[in-house]
Formats: structure tokens, C-alpha cells, sequence
């Protein structure tokens, strides 16, 4: 076979220079407005700083160290509580997926226990474990438990039974079942289960620090709030939104080299 | 002197559904001799599939008896191969590791069995594909090799080329050819394609339908390699298919 390579046209050039940027123009233009809106005088100084105090305030709180104190707290607990409610939600949607007993008898609690919103069980986690790092982790590992079940366990029911067939056929072990088909065709679902997962992490962080905790960044921003340091707020919120857009490029990242074999649309 | 490889003695097959039982098979009776080449025509539904997967092991639910040399079969094993209607490739796995399959490409003598299968199917260089970047006739040849690699006793074949162009069609079934003549494995493949049925067996087993019985196997004394516009096939061609269309009209 010769191999035949194709000299990328300026278009296409253009393209793979462009591409990485494509999704900042959206928040880049969102900033240049706004600064211009304050600048102009426009928006309130306290309820909407300027993109430009916020970006001091936030040197000045990286700079004395306040800001990777709270990031450091808030992202140990974020691991800790999707460490947990992840690996828990895999064992059991791997369980459930193989076994139909253990589907029978534990997946229908699993679906009633995830329609309840975190906020309401909040109370009862303080009332059972108090406001220390264990209801605060455990309320993030509940969050994190149900998408990874649940898309684990549809990523294993998904395995294809004319595939399963030319397993037999070829006399695969159990374990080949396992590692050659079972888990290459869960993959997919598997990893947009962690993806979902890391996000609810997030989420669940915000509402087990805002509940009570002298440190991490939902502290920070409940303390700035009390305090009306609109700026500490405004960074906060950005630290989250960077935080958690990173972790899920990462998990992409794995995405896009563990499933390169997907014949998918791609858009 | 025979040698009896497979033996099938008043095998019957029904399936029970919600809406009834279906006899897929009835009282159907074949011996196979060790390097034979069987085909099996019939109209559709009228139990090849379901034949060659009790064959293999595949479903085990059946009346009467199937012997491989001399012994019931207790389930799928490596000793029948099977290449399915459709490639069923795992599309995680490239060429190579779809030959491979549970076997790993990495150890020595695993590895050239997988080149020399590469080699017959003319996919070598494809070797590191993967199948969402192949060709319909060229996923199936890696099926075949697939199921080669095992060196199985026996190796079923359900419509194998079913999908595929004449042109693709005729090349794979040279390179069939080439494979059961150079390594001497028996051969047993279902098709709707008359020529095929007549240009690959040494038998041509021809089936009626509902339920399925054999209807008459038909010996093909031509010798290889065969010309499908000599007047002998030609001959051969027309036998088949005045059973065949009696059997359709049943
Ligand atoms: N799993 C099943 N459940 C119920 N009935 C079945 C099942 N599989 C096959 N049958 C029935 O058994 C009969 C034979 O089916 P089979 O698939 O063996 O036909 P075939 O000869 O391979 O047909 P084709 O040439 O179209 O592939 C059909 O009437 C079909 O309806
Ligand atoms: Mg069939």
C-alpha cells in the first residue's frame, strides 16, 4: 500500500490552528463587553465589578495564598466524595448489570433513593454524621454514585448477544468475556457516567461547604458574601467553572483516545 | 474406507413461543467424512441457520443425536468454527486482535499464525485497521481468518457471502477453496446461491422447507479447480436446481 499524504490546504491550516480556541471566543467576548459596560459606568460597582477588580482580587488572594488553601480543601473533598460514590457505583452497576438477581433485588430502592434531591436529605446527613468532613464527603459520594451506576450499568446491557455469540463459539474464559467484550462495549457509557459524576461532585461540594465549614471555596464565597466582598464571590465562582471544565477536558481526553475505534457521527 | 466425522441421526428442532411451537427442523438425517466440502441450499427459513448452530454447540435444546467423532457435543468448543451470517467483528479491536481475538498477537507462535492468515485473506496490510475502516467483504475475510486461526475439525460457514458482490464473492471463494485444499479441514457452508452451492461441495445437501428436512444430497463428481460456463457444472447446476425448485413447490 503506498501511502499518499495530502498537503493541508491554508483552510485547513487555519482550522487546526482555530480549533482549540473555538470554544473561548463565547466567554472572551462575554469579559470585553462587560468591562466595557462597567468602564462606561453602566453596572452597579458592588453587585457587578468590573472583570478587571476581579482579576486583582484574585492575584491578590492567589498571592497571599488564601485561594489554594481553599482550593486544596475543596478539591481533596470533591476527590474524596467522587473517589467514593464512584467506585461504589461502579462495583454495583457492574453487579447489577452482570447478575439479575442483584438487579431484581437492589436496583428498584437505587431508583427511588436517586429521585430524592440533595438538598433534602442536607438536614439529615448533619443530624447523623454532624458538620464534619464525613457528611460533607458522604453527601458528594451520594451525588457521585448515581450517574456512574447507572450508566454503568447500561453500558454492560449493551454489550451486543450476536458478539456474546462469537465469544462462546471461540471459547473465550470468563475473564476474556469480561476484558475483550464486556468492558470494551460498557466504555463508553462508563466514561460519560465519570464524566456526569465529576460535575454532581461539584455541585455537591458547594451545597456540603455552604452548609456549614471554615474552609474550601463554597466557604470563601458564603464568608465573602457575608461580608459583601463581591469580588471574593466572583472569584469563586470562576475558580469553579475553571475547575470543573478542566476535569471534564481530562475525561474527554481519555474519551477521544480510548474510544478511537467508535464509528460514530462526529458533527 | 469412510471416515465419519459427523454424524446426525433424526435430529429435530422446534422453538416454543408465546404464539405456538415452530418444528424448525424434523427427522433430519447427515454424515459427514473428514475433509469433505458440504453445502446446504434451501429456501429461507427453512432451518439451515438453526442446523449449523446446533452443529456448533450453540444451542443445545434438540431431539435425536449429533456425534463429533463418535461423541456428543456438550457445547461450543475450538474444534468447530463458526463464521456467522455478518462479520461480528469487535470494533475496539484492530485486524490483527480480531484474528487474535482471545489470544494475544504479542506471543511468538500466535503471531505468525495471525500473518499467515493475514497473508491468505490478502489483508496484511490492514493488519492495524480497525473495522469502522473496512470494507464489508473485507470485515468478513477477517471473520474467516478469525475463524481459522483455531484450526478448527470443522468449520461452519452461514452464508458467509451473503452480502457481498459477485466479484468479492468469486475472489473469496477461490481463497476458501485454496484454504480447505491446503489444510485439509472440513468444510460445511450454507448458501442461497446455486453456483456456489455447486462450485465449492463435494455434496450438495438441499432442503424443504416447514418443517426442514433434507431433501435430497447431491454428489458433485467435478474435479477442481472448476469452471462455472463448462457444460459438466452447467449439468451439475441444473440437477440442483430441479430439486430445488420441487422442494420450493411443496
Ligand atoms: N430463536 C427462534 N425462536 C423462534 N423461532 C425461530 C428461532 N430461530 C429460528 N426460528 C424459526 O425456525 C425456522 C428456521 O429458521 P432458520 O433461521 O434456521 O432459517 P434459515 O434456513 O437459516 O433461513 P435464512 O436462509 O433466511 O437464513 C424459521 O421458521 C424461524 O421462524
Ligand atoms: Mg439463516
Amino acid at each position: 500500500m503506498k501511502e499518499v499524504t495530502v498537503k493541508p490546504s491554508r483552510n485547513n491550516r487555519f482550522r487546526t490552528i482555530a480549533r482549540p480556541f473555538a470554544g473561548f471566543w463565547l466567554p472572551a467576548l462575554i469579559v470585553i463587553v462587560w468591562q466595557w459596560l462597567s468602564y462606561a459606568g453602566v453596572l452597579n460597582r458592588t453587585l457587578a465589578p468590573s472583570p478587571y477588580r476581579v482579576a486583582i482580587e484574585f492575584w491578590d488572594l492567589l498571592i497571599s495564598g488564601t485561594l489554594l488553601h481553599h482550593l486544596r480543601i475543596s478539591t481533596i473533598r470533591a476527590m474524596a466524595g467522587f473517589g467514593l460514590g464512584a467506585a461504589v457505583g461502579l462495583v454495583l452497576g457492574v453487579a447489577v448489570g452482570f447478575l439479575r438477581p442483584v438487579e431484581k433485588s437492589i436496583d428498584p430502592s437505587f431508583q427511588m433513593l436517586r429521585t430524592i434531591p440533595h438538598l433534602a436529605i442536607t438536614p439529615l446527613f448533619v443530624l447523623w454524621f454532624g458538620i464534619g468532613e464525613t457528611s460533607k464527603v458522604l453527601l458528594i459520594a451520594l451525588g457521585a454514585f448515581f450517574p456512574l451506576y447507572i450508566n454503568t450499568f447500561l453500558g454492560i446491557r449493551s454489550a451486543d448477544k450476536k458478539l456474546f455469540e462469537v465469544t462462546r463459539v471461540l471459547n473465550f474464559s470468563i475473564w476474556k468475556q469480561i476484558t475483550r467484550l464486556i468492558i470494551p462495549s460498557a466504555l463508553p457509557n462508563i466514561l460519560l457516567g465519570v464524566r456526569l459524576s465529576m460535575g454532581v461532585s461539584w455541585l455537591g461540594l458547594v451545597v456540603a461547604e455552604m452548609m456549614g465549614s471554615s474552609a474550601g471555596i463554597g466557604f470563601m464565597i458564603n464568608d465573602a458574601r457575608q461580608y459583601s466582598q463581591t469580588t471574593v464571590v466572583y472569584v469563586g465562582i470562576l475558580i469553579f467553572a475553571v475547575v470543573g471544565k478542566l476535569s471534564d477536558s481530562l475525561v474527554r481526553l481519555l474519551e477521544r483516545h480510548w474510544l478511537k475505534w467508535r464509528d460514530n457521527f462526529q458533527g | 474406507m469412510s471416515d465419519i466425522q459427523l454424524q446426525i441421526d433424526n435430529l429435530s428442532k422446534s422453538f416454543h413461543t408465546d404464539k405456538g411451537s415452530v418444528q424448525a427442523l424434523h427427522d433430519v438425517d447427515l454424515q459427514v467424512e473428514r475433509g469433505e466440502f458440504i453445502t446446504i441450499i434451501g429456501a429461507s427459513g427453512c432451518g439451515k441457520s438453526t442446523l449449523l448452530k446446533l452443529v456448533a454447540g450453540l444451542d443445545t435444546d434438540y431431539e435425536g443425536s449429533i456425534e463429533l467423532n463418535g461423541k456428543p457435543i456438550p457445547g461450543p468448543g475450538i474444534n468447530v468454527g463458526f463464521v456467522f451470517q455478518e462479520p461480528r467483528l469487535f470494533p475496539w479491536l484492530n485486524v490483527e486482535n480480531n484474528i487474535a481475538a482471545d489470544l494475544s498477537v504479542s506471543k511468538g507462535d500466535v503471531r505468525g499464525r495471525v500473518n499467515e492468515l493475514l497473508e491468505i485473506v490478502r489483508l496484511t496490510p490492514f493488519a492495524k485497521s480497525y473495522p469502522k475502516e473496512l470494507s464489508g467483504g473485507m470485515s468478513q475475510r477477517v471473520a474467516i481468518a478469525r475463524a481459522l486461526l483455531r484450526e478448527p475439525e470443522i468449520l461452519l460457514l452461514d452464508e458467509p457471502f451473503g452480502a457481498l458482490d459477485a466479484f468479492t464473492r468469486a475472489h473469496l471463494q477461490e481463497a476458501l477453496l485454496e484454504i480447505w485444499h491446503r489444510k485439509q479441514r472440513t468444510m460445511i457452508l450454507v448458501t442461497h446461491d446455486l453456483d456456489e452451492a455447486v462450485f465449492l461441495a463435494n455434496k450438495v445437501v438441499v432442503m424443504n422447507s416447514r418443517p426442514g428436512t433434507i431433501r435430497r444430497i447431491i454428489p458433485i463428481d467435478l474435479p477442481f479447480p472448476r469452471k462455472k460456463n463448462s457444460e459438466s457444472f452447467q449439468a451439475y447446476r441444473r440437477k440442483v436446481l430441479g430439486e430445488f425448485e420441487q422442494a420450493d413447490e411443496l
